[in-house]
C-alpha cells in the first residue's frame, strides 16, 4: 500500500469547502482479506467468487429486502447537494467519490441499472451502469472511507444515511469474497478468545492485577478490577483496548474507581471481554448478532442485575440501539435500570446522588474540551432525554474539571465531525486517508487551542482515542493531549480512605470551584 | 371528437393509471420491507408524537435541509410551496361547483405563484450547474427534471398571462373524463401552449412513480427519520430476524 508521501492537509482559522478534484483517493484500498482464516469463521467465502457479478446483484437484491433503508435511500435522493460538503473525508481529500451522494451513487447506479425500470431502459440518462471490474473496485476503494459516522444523514431532507450504503455495500462484498482483512481478522478473534485485541483469559487476569496494585500504590485504597466474578451486581464489557493502552487504559481505572465509591459490586468478563462489535462495519446482522450474544451468554452465567458499557462509541451503537433486538429480551436483568446503561450515566447518576467525593482542583492544569464521537452523538441517548448524549458527558467534565471550553458549535453535538478513523478504518494500510478525514476536527480544536489556550481534548471512543493519538502529531499537536473523560473523573475522584495529605483540601477546593 | 381530444383523454387515463398503480406499488414495497434495526439520526423523540412533529417539521419546514443547505433550502422551500399553492387552486379545474376555500384564493396570487415557482426553479438549476460539487453528482436526468418542471410552470403561467386560453372548455373536457362522460365531451381548445402544458404534465404523471420524485414518499418512509428512538424500553424486531433465533 501507498506507503508515499501524501500532504498533508493545511489548517485553516475558518473552515472551507474545498473545490473537488477527482481521483485524488482512488489509491486508497485497505488490504483484502485474502487469507481463508478471516473469512470463513464469518460465514464467507474465502477469495472472490466466478460468478461474482451474479452473486453480487443476487445479494443486492436480498438485502433490499430485508433492509427498508436501503431501499428508500437508493429511491429517494433528489441530487440536491446538502450532503456534497458534510463529509470529513471530502473535506479532507477532495476526491468528489467522498462526497456522500457521490459515494451512495457507486451502489445506486448498480441498482438503478438491474432493479429500475428507468435504469434498464434509460441507463444513461439517469445515469445507470452494469456492476464492471471498475465498479467493483470503486466500491472496494470508497466503501472504505466511509466511517458510517451518519453526519450526512442529520442535514439530507430524507435522512438519508451513508453509513446503511456502506455497510449494504461491504456485506455484499464480503459475501461475493471480498473482504477487508482488519475488521474480518477482528471479528475472528473475538470468536476465537473474546476480544478485538485477542487477549486471553490468563494476560486479562494479569493486566486486572496490575491495575489493582497501581491504584493501591497510588492512592493506598484497594480498589478491585474482578474478573469473571460470579453473582456480581453489574456486568461491565467495555472496549479491549482499555486494558493496556494509553489513554484508555487511564478510563478503566476511573469506571473501577466510580464503583468502588458507590459501593457496588461489578465484573468484568473474559468471554465478552470486548465492547466493540466490528459485525456493524462490515453491515453484517448475522455478525452483530453472534457478537452480541456473548454479552447476553455472560451476563446470564454470571448472574449479574445490570450491564453497564466502558467508553467506546460504535459499541454504545450496538449495545444502546441493537442490542435488545440482537440478543435480548432481558428480561432476566433487575428492571430497575434500562439495559444497557452507559458508564457516564452510571458516574453522572452517582455524582448527582452526592457519593463521589470529587477534587476538581486536580485537573487544574487542564483546559479541556470534549470530542463527541459520531455514533454516540447521531446514534444512541444518554438519559432520559434527547441529547442527553452529549449534555451527560459534559455534565461529568464540569463536576471534575474547572477549565472546560466547546468547540465550534458546527463541530460538535449532532454536527460532531468524526474523528477520521471510525467504521472500521482504524488501520495503518488506510493512515493517509486516517489523516486527511481527521481535517475538520484537527481544524476546531487548534481554534480552541489558540483562543481559549485548550490542553487536552477528553473523548469517549477507543477508536477515537486511538486515531487521534496516531494523527495529533502529525498535525503538530502532542499525541497525549488525549484524555479519557474517566481520566479526568479518575484524577479528581478522592477515594474514602485515601491518603491525600490533607483531608480537608477537597472540601475547600469544591467551594473554589464554584 | 377531434383527435386532439381523443388521444388526450387517453394520455390522461393512462397516466393517471400509471400514477396511481405506481404509488401504490411503491407504498406497498416500502411498507412490506422490514426495518430490522432501530436506527433514527438522534437526537430524536423518544414518543410517537415527537416523531410526527418531527416529520411534520421536515415535511413542512424541510428541517435538516435548512440545516444542510441555506440556499438549496431557500430555493426548494419556495418551489415547493408555489407548486402546492398552484395544484391547491387548479382544483377549481376539476370540481363543480367549486369548494368555497378553492374559490377564495384570490387571482392576484397567482401570478406571484407562478413567478416564485419559476424563480426557485432557477435557483436550483443555476446550483445544479454553478456549483462544481452538485454539477459533479448530476445526471441528464437531474436537468431534464428542472426543465420538465420549468416547463410546466413558464407554458402554465403563460397560458393565463398571456394568450388566455378557453379555460371552461378545458375544465369541461376533464369533468367529463372525470365522469367517464363521452358524449357531451366538449374538444379540447387546440392552443399550442395549453397542449404543452398538459402533455408536459401527463408525463410528469407517468414518470412520478419511477424517477427521483419518489423523494414524496421517501420522506415518510424514512426510518431515520420516522422512528421512535425507544430501543432499550421496547424490543424491535422483524420477521426475518426472529427466525434467526430458533
Ligand atoms: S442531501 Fe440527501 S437528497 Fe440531497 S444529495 Fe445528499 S443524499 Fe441526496
Ligand atoms: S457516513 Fe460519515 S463518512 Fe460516511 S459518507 Fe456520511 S459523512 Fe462521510
Amino acid at each position: 500500500m501507498a506507503k508515499a508521501e501524501f500532504e498533508i492537509p493545511e489548517l485553516k482559522e475558518y473552515p472551507e469547502i474545498p473545490p473537488i478534484q477527482p481521483g485524488s483517493m482512488a489509491h486508497s484500498k485497505p488490504f483484502v482479506a485474502k487469507n481463508p482464516e478471516f473469512m470463513e469463521p464469518l460465514g464467507y467465502p474465502a477469495e472472490l467468487v466466478d460468478d461474482w457479478q451474479e452473486k453480487a446483484i443476487e445479494h443486492m437484491g436480498d438485502l433490499l429486502g430485508k433492509y427498508r433503508s436501503l431501499q428508500v435511500f437508493l429511491d429517494a435522493c433528489v441530487k440536491c447537494g446538502a450532503c456534497t460538503d458534510k463529509c470529513h473525508y471530502y473535506l479532507g481529500t477532495q476526491d468528489p467519490k467522498n462526497m456522500p451522494v457521490a459515494r451512495q451513487d457507486l451502489l445506486r447506479k448498480v441498482y438503478r441499472r438491474y432493479f429500475t425500470f428507468a435504469g434498464k431502459y434509460f441507463p444513461k440518462l439517469v445515469g445507470a451502469t452494469d456492476l464492471t471490474e471498475e465498479v467493483l473496485e470503486d466500491w472496494y476503494s470508497y466503501f472504505h472511507q466511509c466511517s458510517q459516522c451518519r453526519r450526512c444523514s442529520v442535514f439530507c431532507p430524507y435522512g438519508i444515511d451513508t453509513a446503511e450504503i456502506s455497510m449494504a455495500a461491504r456485506e455484499i462484498m464480503d459475501r461475493i469474497g471480498l473482504g477487508q482483512k482488519y475488521c474480518n481478522e477482528i471479528i475472528g478473534k473475538v470468536f476465537k478468545v473474546g476480544n478485538n485485541l485477542g487477549l486471553p483469559e490468563p494476560a486479562l487476569a494479569d493486566t486486572l492485577e496490575g491495575l489493582e496494585e497501581d491504584v493501591l500504590d497510588d492512592t493506598g485504597v484497594e480498589v478491585k478490577y474482578p474478573l469473571d466474578q460470579k453473582g456480581a451486581e453489574i456486568l461491565l464489557v467495555t472496549p479491549s483496548a482499555d486494558f493496556f493502552a494509553e489513554p484508555h487504559v487511564d478510563g478503566l481505572i476511573g469506571y473501577g474507581k466510580v464503583f468502588h465509591e458507590a459501593g457496588v459490586s461489578w465484573t468484568l468478563s473474559s468471554k465478552a471481554s470486548e465492547a466493540a462489535n466490528f459485525g456493524m462495519f462490515i453491515g453484517s446482522y448475522e455478525n452483530m448478532r453472534r457478537i452480541s450474544l456473548r454479552i447476553r451468554e455472560a451476563a446470564l452465567e454470571l448472574g449479574v442485575k445490570r450491564i453497564i458499557f466502558g467508553e467506546c462509541g460504535h459499541a454504545w451503537r450496538v449495545a444502546y440501539s441493537f442490542l435488545n433486538t440482537l440478543a435480548g429480551p432481558f428480561d432476566f436483568l433487575d428492571p430497575k435500570y434500562p439495559v444497557p446503561q452507559h458508564i457516564l450515566e452510571f458516574t453522572w447518576g452517582e455524582i448527582q446522588k452526592g457519593t463521589l467525593k470529587i477534587d476538581k482542583s486536580a485537573n487544574d492544569h487542564m483546559v479541556v474540551t470534549f470530542h463527541d464521537s459520531c455514533n454516540v452523538a447521531r446514534a444512541t441517548r444518554m438519559g432520559d432525554e434527547p441529547g442527553g448524549q452529549f449534555t451527560i458527558p459534559r455534565n461529568v467534565i464540569k463536576a471534575v474539571c474547572n477549565n472546560f471550553v466547546d468547540m465550534d458549535p458546527d463541530t460538535i453535538h449532532e454536527k460532531t465531525f468524526c474523528c477520521g478513523g471510525g467504521g472500521g478504518l482504524l488501520t495503518d494500510d488506510l493512515t493517509e486517508l486516517r489523516v486527511k478525514g481527521a481535517k475538520p476536527r484537527m481544524e476546531a480544536l487548534k481554534n480552541v487551542i489558540e483562543e481559549h489556550g485548550v490542553t487536552n481534548m477528553a473523548a469517549i471512543c477507543a477508536i477515537c482515542k486511538s486515531q487521534f493519538t496516531k494523527v495529533l502529531p502529525y498535525y503538530g499537536m502532542g499525541m497525549d493531549m488525549i484524555v479519557s473523560v474517566h481520566q479526568l473523573v479518575s484524577e479528581a475522584i478522592v477515594l474514602t480512605g485515601q491518603d491525600t495529605g490533607d483531608d480537608d483540601e477537597q472540601e475547600d477546593s469544591t467551594e473554589d470551584a464554584a | 371528437m377531434s383527435f386532439l381530444t381523443v388521444a388526450f383523454a387517453a394520455l390522461f387515463y393512462a397516466a393517471t393509471l400509471l400514477l396511481v398503480v405506481g404509488l401504490a406499488r411503491r407504498i406497498r414495497l416500502y411498507w412490506k420491507t422490514p426495518a430490522p434495526l432501530k436506527i433514527p439520526t438522534t437526537p430524536a423523540p423518544t414518543t410517537t408524537g415527537g416523531v410526527v412533529l418531527r416529520m411534520f417539521r421536515e415535511v413542512v419546514f424541510f428541517e435538516s435541509l435548512f440545516k444542510g443547505a441555506k440556499w438549496t433550502w431557500l430555493f426548494g422551500w419556495i418551489f415547493h410551496m408555489a407548486l402546492f399553492a398552484v395544484l391547491f387552486r387548479h382544483l377549481r379545474y376539476f370540481q363543480e361547483p367549486v369548494w368555497g376555500i378553492v374559490s377564495w384564493t384570490s387571482p392576484l396570487i397567482k401570478k406571484y405563484l407562478a413567478f416564485a415557482m419559476i424563480i426557485g426553479l432557477l435557483g436550483l438549476l443555476g446550483r445544479r450547474i454553478f456549483v462544481d460539487r452538485v454539477r459533479y453528482i448530476s445526471a441528464p436526468s437531474d436537468y431534464l427534471m428542472l426543465f420538465l418542471l420549468l416547463g410546466i410552470g413558464t407554458s402554465g403561467a403563460l397560458t393565463t398571462f398571456v394568450a388566455h386560453t378557453d379555460v371552461v372548455a378545458v375544465k369541461s373536457f376533464f369533468r367529463h373524463l372525470m365522469t367517464f362522460n363521452f358524449e357531451t365531451m366538449p374538444n379540447l381548445p387546440s392552443d399550442p401552449l395549453m397542449i404543452v402544458h398538459l402533455g408536459l404534465v401527463a408525463l410528469l404523471m407517468i414518470i412520478f412513480p419511477i424517477s427521483k420524485l419518489l423523494h414524496a414518499l421517501g420522506v415518510f418512509f424514512s426510518p431515520t427519520r420516522n422512528q421512535v428512538d425507544n430501543p432499550r424500553e421496547q424490543r424491535h424486531i422483524v420477521e426475518w430476524a426472529r427466525k434467526l433465533e430458533q
